[in-house]
């Protein structure tokens, strides 16, 4: 009987010789990632961890600190990583958003659980790793105890084919499935097909990051040419793969031909059901709009946006925020002279933290502002007001329709 | 072995579908203490709800409750008083905040038709067992697995931490005493 990448990555480290849908599965933790936010409300310190080598801690959420509250959380965990000579902490300088900070440091590795603090965690299953958000509080008791447990998902499997077209990217990908078949709540999400190679590993990052807002438990792409160079440059070695079986168990397979594809976007509230091609949607003028997140923060999005907004203005009236992935996605974007083709073209570049993602703080939107939005959620109040509307597309619809002032299809303007 | 987690009956609050986790913990109120925290539970979706909301109560919703982000939305259930939650479908990180706080809660198929809001409300998380004590009918689902028996019997995971030896002393009596929860607030 045969398995699929997460069912026997999730056997292997339980070491039973099946799992499948269904089954209650206790597995050690390989790395153990931990926020800012986990510090900054009633921190206990414990008195004992499991092991100081797979905890890593970042600071991301919060960055630099916005409060008092959260200032408070930095020093908590600055005492918390010297307590236990953490080696691996990301602190405001040399920080970035954790799903981007655990990519670039190889922190994910094929084959191998990571659980971290941040819902969009699943985005490591982009390196075959199984890779999940867990509360605060079950990532303190991973802290300490080094295990936890799964009630194993059955899995869907998207089966791409073609190639991406220009300006088309994991983001359309991404929105085009989940307006096509809507949420995955209690499903493990597996990405595989000849199509794949076509799709480079930001955009594999993106579509498995966004994995969340279908409800998808783990989503898990395969290791294949393009990964393994991925991980060489970042020094990671000596990975035992999860491969799916040929005669794996699915609940459904689902073909995606990536030629069809075109820039999509999603309409406020959820990306459920509820979005169409760019082309097709009717003329909405934008207040604010903003390229960041851990799923389109990244160094490529960010080369995306400068080449479409180099030489070009935003929009009177139109507010274009940038936030870098990373401190490190930062520098390469300054060095590279993307931050200033974003600069001169009227953006705000901003520096590495979840902020404006979550509403939380830089970029809140006000009641009856729109915006568009390249990050991760397009909940009602996510951004701010309840009363404002967020909608959501790829990086390349973002800056495009800056420049335009109105969501626009980025195929119109190159 | 943990202690059996009792049958729980409470009024039951009937809710929809998708409820998301920035629904009932906004950004905003992720600066605030616990107690101002609760009070914006379903504050866009029913404005006034946590004043009305009593000790004992049972939440029930429908598809995909609690999809978003790994904010401990459980907290704030419990300090408003809630006894369990039941939905038709659980997002699974919502689920396990709720297992891990020592929230019981179970996924009945049909509930928000099955309840009506008002309604008396009984279910058993050991059992599988619940029933709307108000049309006098009572119907059987999967019960939850052991392992999760034991969490939401030990009051949570932070008390089993505590009996562990990880938590300093006064913080673990204080737990193992009901005197306090602790809670962390997070995430995107």
């Amino acid at each position: 009987m045969g398995m699929t990448m997460i069912e026997k990555l999730l056997a292997r480290k339980a070491a039973l010789p099946l799992v499948q849908a269904g089954d209650t599965v206790v597995v050690d933790v390989d790395m153990c990632v931990l926020i800012d936010l986990q510090f900054a409300t009633t921190w206990v310190q414990p008195l004992k961890i499991a092991d100081p080598d797979r905890v890593t801690v970042v600071m991301d959420h919060a960055v630099p600190a916005p409060s008092l509250k959260d200032a408070t959380g930095g020093t908590h965990a600055r005492a918390f990583v010297k307590a236990f000579g953490i080696e691996r902490f990301y602190d405001v300088g040399r920080h970035g958003i954790c799903h981007e900070v655990i990519a670039e440091n190889g922190l994910a590795r094929p084959g191998e659980v990571l659980a971290c603090t941040d819902s969009h965690t699943c985005a490591a299953g982009a390196y075959n790793t199984a890779a999940r958000g867990l509360g605060p509080v079950e990532m303190y008791a991973i802290l300490c105890t080094g295990s936890t447990w799964f009630q194993v998902a059955p899995t869907v499997r998207y089966e791409l084919t073609g190639r991406l077209p220009e300006h088309v990217s994991g983001k359309d990908v991404f929105l085009h499935i989940a307006a096509t078949w809507g949420d995955a709540t209690n499903q493990n999400l597996e990405y595989g097909g000849p199509g794949l190679a076509s799709v480079p590993m930001n955009d594999r990052r993106t579509i498995a990051t966004q994995g969340a807002e279908v409800s998808a438990d783990f989503s898990t792409f395969g290791v294949d040419d393009v990964l393994r160079s991925f991980l060489a440059e970042r020094g990671v070695t000596g990975f035992e793969a999860a491969d799916a079986d040929d005669d794996a168990t699915y609940l459904d397979v689902r073909a995606v031909d990536l030629d069809d594809l075109e820039p999509y976007v999603a309409r406020p509230g959820t990306v459920s059901k509820n979005g169409v091609p760019v082309s097709q949607i009717e003329r909405r003028r934008l207040d604010q709009a903003f390229i960041g997140s851990c799923a389109n923060g990244q160094l490529e999005d960010l080369r995306i946006a400068a080449e479409i907004l180099d030489g070009r203005q935003v929009a009177p009236g139109v507010r274009l925020l940038v936030t870098p992935a990373s401190q490190q996605v930062y520098r390469e974007a300054m060095r590279a002279g993307y931050l200033q083709s974003l600069a001169d073209a009227g953006a705000v570049v901003t520096n590495s933290t979840c902020g404006a993602c979550f509403g939380y703080h830089m970029g809140v939107l006000g009641p009856g502002e729109v915006c568009l939005t390249s990050s991760t959620r397009n909940f009602t109040g996510r951004m701010g007001s309840t009363e404002a509307e967020i909608f959501m597309a790829s990086p390349a619809t973002v800056a495009a329709s800056a420049v335009a002032g109105y969501i626009t299809d980025p195929r119109s303007l190159t | 072995m943990s202690p059996a987690v009792e049958p729980i009956t409470g009024r039951a609050w009937v809710f929809g579908d998708s409820l998301n986790t920035d629904a009932m913990y906004p950004a905003h109120a992720m600066k605030l203490d616990l107690a101002e925290a609760a009070k914006h539970v379903f504050y866009q979706v029913r404005p006034g709800w946590t004043d009305l909301v009593q000790p004992g109560d049972i939440v029930v919703a429908g598809k995909n409750f609690g999809v978003g982000s790994s904010r401990p939305v459980a907290n704030l259930f419990q300090h408003l008083g809630v006894a369990a939650l039941i939905a038709e479908e659980f997002n699974s990180l919502f689920l396990r905040n709720a297992i891990n706080a020592g929230l019981p809660a179970l996924t009945v198929p049909g509930a928000t038709t099955f309840f009506s809001d008002g309604d008396t409300a009984t279910l058993d998380v050991t059992t599988g067992r619940y029933a709307n004590e108000s049309t006098g009918v009572e119907e059987r689902t999967a019960p939850l697995p052991d392992l999760v028996l034991d969490i939401i019997g030990n009051g949570g995971v932070l008390p089993m931490l505590a009996r562990a030896g990880y938590l300093p002393e006064a913080v673990a009596g204080l737990l193992l005493n009901g005197a306090v929860t602790i809670s962390a607030t997070s995430a995107a």
